[in-house]
């Protein structure tokens, strides 16, 4: 029994890691790593946001009507993220301006979302917590791997802290020389550590990693239920179709 | 001197400040449905339409509603509540009233609603301060860098779809290392626009 508890926590955090495995939550990993101190406030908010709600919509699972539970489970998040909004806003108000609007965009974080429909709906409320504070973890540990790749190699320091082998200062504590690729720590760098991060876990992974994530823009993606996977892309025959009644809509207008 | 401030918001919006390549809001249907060029580019207008609709209802209730009343804490619920039910409606006054339309936005209407890109673009107007027809100008300018940024990459992805890649990198990492050189590529706008109107 113990040791069930345990694999739900521990799932999360490697074999169905949320950002590497399942690829959710795009957004706020590619954002919000630029240093490591963005990447670790970004993970125990998300963290606390979705323990809080997998709780919630777990306890609830009963009362929610099923037609309406996708805004249901939104207000909830929407609720928790609020709530971390306010704490931080208080006590930790230099973090709440650097995170900014990502901080609210945890609304809309698939992760949070997506957990709430596959787990929190069909499991008890313990169950259900500690699934997702091994989602959580393993969202925290992923950010904080690319954090720690896109500001070491980026920018020369580890959370905030100089290295000394990167960058080399002379007597007067002028900065001599630096070994940093600054293009790191900008967009493109998002893109490119992340896009090598999943290459190097396609070529040492589990091979069911490459399963799960075949349709990742559908079969992760929580409005897949709201829309039906009409519009996925993957789902080429009905795109076809409607691909078909575009043109003759064009031509009519 | 204002219209050339709206001017410079709107490129701002398409160039500097990408939405998808520099800030990184919207990043799945980025990924997930520039493959085929008019599938990018039905998306891309839908993403216009709900982001304009979205601030021409936000941007009132923030200020007539929420600020008066002292409730600017309930913004984000507020915000994603107005946002969800407004795709919704859309969806329904298209299907009525303009199915010419409906048919060809209508399939991506619902994915939008978790689009953090139409919530980003909803909060960021109120945090910058913007007025009303500032919003406007810089939803739309948000909008069309969305529409650009999906059609310039799913040129892109058409063509590694065809190359030979060792197998590790196929599919998503390409994909995002690909979207890596195109955002590269907007990196070299920063400053461009301002000094070009002379508006800092």
């Amino acid at each position: 029994m113990k040791n069930n508890k345990l694999s739900i926590v521990l799932r999360g955090l490697i074999a169905e890691n949320p950002v590497l495995v399942l690829v959710l939550g795009t957004c706020p990993t590619l954002a919000q790593t630029g240093n490591v101190i963005a990447a670790l406030s970004m993970g125990i908010a998300a963290t606390i946001v979705l323990v809080c709600s997998n709780m919630v919509i777990s306890a609830l699972r009963n009362i929610i009507p099923d037609t309406v539970r996708i805004p249901c489970y939104i207000v909830v998040i929407a609720g928790f993220v609020t709530v971390v909004q306010l704490v931080m806003q208080a006590y930790l108000p230099d973090l709440y301006e650097m995170m900014g609007v990502y901080l609210a965009l945890i609304v809309v974080n698939c992760i949070i979302l997506g957990r709430a429909e596959m787990f929190a709906r069909k499991n008890n409320v313990v169950d259900s917590a500690l699934d997702g504070l091994g989602m959580g973890l393993g969202f925290l540990l992923a950010l904080l791997v690319m954090a720690t790749i896109r500001e070491v190699l980026g920018a020369g320091t580890f959370a905030g802290i100089e290295i000394p082998f990167l960058i080399v200062r002379d007597a007067a504590g002028v900065v001599k020389n630096s070994f940093t690729l600054p293009i790191l720590t900008q967009a493109p760098g998002g893109f490119l550590v992340f896009g090598i991060m999943i290459a190097v876990i396609n070529k040492i992974g589990p091979k069911k990693g490459e399963e799960k994530r075949k349709n990742f823009s559908c079969e992760g993606c929580p409005s897949a239920t709201v829309c039906g996977r009409v519009a996925c892309p993957e789902n080429t025959e009905l795109v076809t179709e409607s691909d078909d009644r575009r043109d003759g809509g064009k031509e009519e207008a | 001197m204002d219209f050339k401030v709206l001017i410079y918001i709107l490129l701002t919006g398409v160039f500097v400040n990408n939405y998808v390549l520099q800030r990184f809001l919207g990043i799945c249907p980025f990924l997930g449905v520039s493959k085929k060029f008019d599938q990018a580019s039905g998306m891309g207008i839908a993403v216009i339409f709900v982001m304009l609709c979205a601030t021409a209802v936000t941007y009132p209730i923030q200020k007539y509603a929420l600020e008066p009343l002292g409730l600017g804490y309930l913004q984000t619920i507020v915000f994603i509540l107005v946002i969800a039910a407004l795709v919704q409606f859309v969806e329904i006054i298209l299907k009525r009233f303009i199915p010419a339309l409906y048919k060809s936005l209508g399939v991506y209407l619902p994915l939008i609603t978790t689009n953090c890109a139409v919530l980003g673009v909803a909060i960021n107007n109120i945090t910058d301060g913007f007025n009303f027809v500032q919003s406007m100008f810089s939803s739309l300018g948000v909008g069309l860098g969305f529409l650009l940024a999906m059609v310039l990459f799913a040129g892109v992805r058409s063509r590694i779809e065809n190359c030979p890649s060792p197998k590790s990198i196929q599919g998503l990492p390409i994909t995002l290392i690909a979207a890596s050189i195109v955002s590269m590529a907007f990196l070299g706008f920063s400053g461009v626009i301002g000094n070009l109107l002379g508006v800092s």
